[in-house]
C-alpha cells in the first residue's frame, strides 16, 4: 500500500455502513381510494382520469374514462357528481370541479371524433338488452366490449330513456346525447326501436338469447287521489317531460302549480317556465333541508324565478285553485296536517310524486323477486332467475342515470362471468384517502374555476344550456386542483427529503423505490407525502 | 420575493419536483442525478435535519458551480457523522481541520485556487452552530471583514447536539440543554437575543447574507445559486431542526422547520451589502404553541405546570420577527396559481 504518512488505511466509502439496520418501523408506498373513485356510481377511477388530464393528455383522459363510463360528455352535463361533494379539497378551499372537467374531455372527444375502443373478439353469445336508457346502453358498451353479441330493444322511438324523455334539453342538448349513443351502437349493437316486450320468457327463448339485460326503467308515474273537479287540467310529470322531449309539449297555462318535491318536480317547474309560465309553483310537504331533490337544482330553479310552497300538501283542486293544506314536522321529520289550509291559483297541476317500473314482462318469470315495484339482485345484478340480469331505476337505487350507468357495467360484468361459468371475483376496496392522510402545506392555493352559467333572462324562455363548458386552460387548472389522494404523482418529494439518499427514483412514470439497505425509518418521507400514498409500518423483529 | 411567479402545477411552488414542471424549475434535489454530495451510510442520527441541509445547499452549490467546488468543515455533528475513520459520506472535494478555524481554512483554501490558477473553483466553510455562532466566531468576523471569496454556511441546530446537546450562542430562550435545566423559576435558556449571526455578518457589509430552512426547498437553493453569483465573503445560515437536541419526532423535521417559519420566530429573508432585501412572507401564520408543543425542549411550558408567562414572551419574539421583516407583507397567492392569469 502507498499511503501518505500516518494513514494506515485507505478512504473507504460509507456505503459499507449499512444503516438500515438501525431500522424498527419501514415505510411503504400504498394505493389509497379516492374518494371521488368511492363515491362514483359509475365506478369511475375519476383520480386516474384527472391525473392524465393534469398533463394536457385528453384523450388518455378519456380513453381512462371510458373505460368504465362511455358518457363523458352526458355525465359531465346531468351527473349530481357525489365525487365533489365527497372530494378532500373541498376542506382546503373547494372541491375540484370534476363534473366540468369530464364535461370538457365528452365534449373534446364528439368534437375531435375519438372512437370508442374496438368491440372484442366475438363470443358468439348473444345478449338480450331490454330497455335503451343509460343502464341498458351501458351494458350493451360493456358487452361489445367484451366480445358478447347485443340486441338491444326499446319501445320509444330513439335511444336514450329518461336522458331523453325525462331530462330537459337545457340540461342535456339532444346533439350531445345522440352523438354518445350512436358511438355505443357503432360498436356492432343491433338495435330494434318501437318493440315493447310484453314477455321477456318468450322473447328470450324466440331468439335464444344466452342473457338477458332488463333496464326498462321507472316509467310509471305514481299518482294519489286528489278531488278535483272537471275544470281543472291535471298531468304527472313523466308523461309531460316525455312529451316535452318528443317536441309535443301540453299545454299548462300561465300559472302551473307542481308537487313534489324531487329532481323532476324541479325540472318540471323549470320547463314550465321555459314554455311561457310565468309562475311555476312547487309544492313539497316538508322543508329544504329534508327536500330529495339535489342541492344544485334547487339553487338553478330558485335563481331562475321558481318558487316553492314549503310545507304544504295538496288537498283537493277547486277550478282553478288549488286547495293547499299546511304541514308541520314532528320529531323524527315527517310531516304532519296543521287543519289549516290555504289557496293557490293554478292553469294546472303537475304531479311529480315519483316513478314505478312497470314489470309486467316479468308475470311469466315467476322466479324473480319483486319487491316494492324494483327487482331484487345480487352483487352480480343477476336476479334470481338465472341469466336474467337486471339494473337502473329497475332494482333497489339512488334512480339516477349515473346509478344505472354503472348497473350496466356491473351487469356486463356479471353476465360475462355467468356465460363463462365462473364466480365474478368482488373487487377489493382499499382504505379511502381521507384528508387526515394528506399533507395540504404542498398544495398551490387555487380556487375553483366556475362553469359559466347561462344569463337569467335568456333561460327561463329558452330550451338552450344553462350551464356552459371549461376552455381548455380552465379545464387544465382545474384538472391541477386535483390532490391526486392517496395515489402517488411522482412530485418527488419522498426522494427529495431524505436525510439518507434512501430513495430511488427511476424516472417518470417508472416510480420510486426505498433502498431498505440505508433507510432509517426516520418517517420524514411519509409525513412529507402530500397525497397520503405512504405510511410506517413496524419492522418484523 | 424576487422569484418570478411560477404557473400553476398542483404542487410545482412547494414540493420537491412535480412531473409536470420543466427542468428549469425543477429542484437539484428532484434531479436523480444529483451529486448526493453526502451519500448513504453516514452516521446522521434519524431523521437529522443538518445531513439533510447539507446535502441540500452543497448539491445546489455542486450545480451552480458546475461542480467545481471544495468544502471546508469545522468539527461538529456533520463532520463527526460523516468521516468516522476511514469512512467518509463525502463525494466532493472536502476538507477538515479544527474546530474553530474552519473559515480561516477556506480563506486559505480560497487563496491557494487562486494561487494554483484555479480561481474559478470555489469554497465553501461550513460548520454547525457551535463552530460559526461560538468557537469560530472570531475567525468568521476576520473572513467577512477581508471579504474573502467564500460562502460560509452555518446549519443552525440550535445547540451543540454530538457532544450532547450543550448550549450554544444560538440556542433559544427557554429551550432545555444539558447545560440550561428545565428547573427553577426561569427554566431553559435565558431570555435574550442570543447571537443573531446573520445580522452581525450583515453589519459587516458583505455582498450577500441568507437565512432558510430545510422546509423551503426551492428557497433555499435559490439561495445558494445567488450565492454563487458574487464574489466576496457571503453568509448562508440555514436551520436544520434536531430530533435529537430538540426533543422533536424525527419524522417531523421539516414540519418542526416549516413551524419556525411560519410562527415568525425564524425570519426567512436575503440581504445584499447589509441591507435586506427580500423576505419570504407567511403563509398559514401558526401560534408558537405549534411549534413549541412538538419538542421535548418545551415540554416543560406545558403540562401539568404550564407557563402560559414563558410561551406569552417567546410568542413576542415572533411577534418582534414579523413586525420587523415584514413577515406578514402579504402572501402573494397568485404566485401560486400563475401563468393562467399572467
Amino acid at each position: 500500500m502507498d499511503l501518505p504518512f500516518a494513514i494506515t488505511l485507505d478512504v473507504g466509502s460509507s456505503h459499507a455502513n449499512h444503516t438500515g439496520s438501525w431500522r424498527v418501523n419501514r415505510p411503504i408506498y400504498v394505493d389509497r381510494l379516492p374518494p371521488c373513485n368511492d363515491t362514483c356510481p359509475a365506478g369511475e377511477n375519476v383520480q386516474q382520469w384527472l391525473y392524465q388530464a393534469e398533463s394536457g393528455g385528453y384523450e388518455r383522459a378519456w380513453r381512462q374514462l371510458v373505460e368504465d363510463n362511455p358518457f363523458p360528455a352526458v355525465m359531465g352535463r346531468v351527473c349530481y357528481h357525489p365525487c365533489e361533494t365527497a372530494c378532500n379539497r373541498a376542506q382546503l378551499d373547494e372541491a375540484v370541479g370534476i363534473n366540468a372537467v369530464e364535461r370538457f374531455l365528452g365534449d373534446l372527444a364528439i368534437e375531435q371524433g375519438w372512437a370508442l375502443p374496438p368491440p372484442g373478439p366475438e363470443s358468439g353469445k348473444r345478449i338480450l338488452v331490454v330497455g335503451g336508457g343509460p343502464a341498458g346502453l351501458s351494458a350493451a358498451y360493456h358487452l361489445r366490449r367484451l366480445g358478447h353479441g347485443v340486441r338491444l330493444v326499446d319501445s320509444a322511438p330513439a335511444l336514450g330513456g329518461m336522458m331523453r324523455y325525462g331530462i330537459p334539453a337545457y340540461r342535456l342538448p339532444r346533439t350531445v346525447l345522440d352523438a354518445e349513443v350512436a358511438r355505443i351502437v357503432g360498436l356492432g349493437v343491433e338495435v330494434e326501436l318501437e318493440h315493447t316486450v310484453r314477455d321477456v320468457e318468450q322473447e328470450r327463448a324466440a331468439g335464444s338469447f344466452d342473457a338477458v339485460f332488463l333496464g326498462v326503467g321507472a316509467q310509471l308515474a305514481q299518482r294519489v287521489d286528489i278531488p278535483s273537479g272537471d275544470s281543472s287540467r291535471m298531468l304527472d310529470a313523466i308523461s309531460f317531460l316525455h312529451r316535452v322531449g318528443e317536441g309535443d309539449p301540453p299545454l299548462l297555462g300561465r300559472r302551473v302549480a307542481v308537487y313534489g318535491g324531487g329532481d323532476t318536480a324541479l325540472d318540471t317547474a323549470r320547463t314550465a317556465r321555459r314554455l311561457g309560465a310565468t309562475e311555476a309553483v312547487v309544492i313539497y310537504r316538508r322543508n329544504r333541508e329534508h327536500m330529495p331533490a339535489h342541492e344544485d337544482e334547487v339553487e338553478e330553479a330558485l335563481a331562475e324565478g321558481v318558487t316553492v310552497r314549503w310545507l304544504s300538501t295538496v288537498s283537493r283542486l277547486d277550478g282553478d285553485r288549488v286547495v293547499l293544506e299546511k304541514m308541520r314536522l314532528d320529531d323524527r321529520g315527517f310531516p304532519e296536517g296543521t287543519g289549516e289550509f290555504e289557496e293557490l291559483g293554478a292553469d294546472s297541476l303537475v304531479l311529480a310524486l315519483g316513478q314505478t317500473a312497470d314489470l309486467s314482462l316479468l308475470d311469466r318469470a315467476p322466479g324473480v323477486d319483486v319487491e316494492e315495484g324494483v327487482v331484487r339482485v345480487l352483487p352480480t345484478m343477476m336476479t334470481d332467475e338465472r341469466g336474467l340480469f337486471a339494473g337502473g331505476d329497475t332494482v333497489p337505487s339512488p334512480r339516477t342515470a349515473t346509478a344505472a350507468i354503472g348497473h350496466g357495467r356491473q351487469a356486463a360484468a356479471g353476465i360475462h362471468a355467468f356465460l363463462a361459468g365462473t364466480e365474478l371475483a368482488e373487487p377489493e376496496r382499499g382504505v379511502v384517502a381521507s384528508f387526515e392522510h394528506l399533507n395540504t402545506w404542498y398544495y398551490a392555493d387555487a380556487p375553483r374555476t366556475k362553469r359559466p352559467e347561462l344569463e337569467q333572462a335568456r333561460r327561463q324562455t329558452t330550451f338552450d344550456e344553462v350551464i356552459g363548458g371549461l376552455t381548455e386552460e380552465n379545464a387544465l387548472f382545474e384538472a391541477r386542483r386535483c390532490l391526486s389522494c392517496g395515489n402517488c404523482f411522482e412530485c418527488d418529494n419522498c426522494f427529495g427529503v431524505c436525510p439518507d439518499n434512501a430513495v430511488l427514483k427511476f424516472g417518470l412514470g417508472r416510480s420510486y423505490e426505498i433502498d431498505y439497505d440505508y433507510c432509517k425509518g426516520c418517517g420524514i418521507c411519509v409525513q412529507e407525502c402530500p397525497c397520503g400514498a405512504m405510511v410506517m409500518i413496524p419492522e418484523e423483529l | 420575493m424576487s422569484t418570478e411567479p411560477v404557473r400553476f402545477y398542483q404542487v410545482g411552488s412547494f414540493a420537491v419536483g412535480n412531473r409536470l414542471l420543466e427542468d428549469r424549475d425543477r429542484t437539484v434535489q428532484s434531479e436523480p442525478r444529483r451529486s448526493n454530495s453526502l451519500d448513504s451510510g453516514h452516521r446522521a442520527c434519524q431523521g437529522c435535519g443538518e445531513a439533510l441541509g447539507a446535502r441540500y445547499a452543497l448539491d445546489a452549490a455542486m450545480r451552480a458551480t458546475g461542480g467545481r467546488l471544495v468544502a471546508v468543515n469545522a468539527t461538529g455533528c456533520l463532520e463527526v457523522f460523516s468521516t468516522p475513520y476511514p469512512e467518509s459520506s463525502w463525494r466532493i472535494a472536502w476538507l477538515h481541520s479544527l474546530f474553530g478555524n474552519a473559515p480561516a481554512v477556506a480563506t486559505g483554501v480560497a487563496a491557494a485556487l487562486r494561487v494554483l490558477g484555479k480561481g474559478d473553483t470555489r469554497v465553501i466553510g461550513q460548520a454547525g452552530d457551535g463552530g460559526a455562532v461560538d468557537i469560530g466566531f472570531g475567525c468568521l468576523s476576520g473572513m467577512f471583514e477581508r471579504n474573502d471569496d467564500v460562502l460560509f454556511i452555518c446549519y443552525d441546530n440550535e445547540a451543540y447536539m454530538n457532544t450532547g446537546v450543550q448550549r450554544s450562542g444560538a440556542t433559544p430562550p427557554a429551550a432545555r440543554t444539558a447545560t440550561t435545566e428545565a428547573v427553577g423559576r426561569d427554566p431553559g435558556n435565558v431570555f435574550g437575543q442570543g447571537k443573531d449571526l446573520p445580522r452581525i455578518a450583515m453589519a459587516h457589509g458583505v455582498p450577500y447574507v441568507a437565512t432558510a430552512t430545510v422546509a423551503d426547498l426551492h428557497d433555499l437553493e435559490r439561495k445558494v445559486e445567488r450565492a454563487m453569483e458574487f464574489d466576496g465573503a457571503r453568509y448562508l445560515h440555514l436551520l436544520v431542526p434536531c430530533p435529537l437536541g430538540w426533543g422533536s419526532a424525527p419524522s417531523d423535521t421539516i414540519r418542526v422547520a416549516r413551524l419556525a417559519q411560519e410562527t415568525g420566530l425564524f425570519p426567512v429573508y436575503e440581504a445584499a451589502f447589509g441591507e435586506v432585501t427580500a423576505v419570504s412572507p407567511i403563509r398559514r401564520r401558526m401560534p408558537v404553541e405549534a411549534y413549541l408543543s412538538l419538542q421535548g425542549r418545551y415540554a416543560h411550558l406545558f403540562g401539568e405546570h404550564p407557563r402560559p408567562d414563558v410561551i406569552a414572551r417567546i410568542q413576542a419574539m415572533a411577534d418582534d420577527n414579523i413586525e420587523r421583516y415584514g413577515l406578514l407583507s402579504g402572501y402573494d397567492y397568485g404566485a401560486d396559481r400563475g401563468g393562467d392569469e399572467n
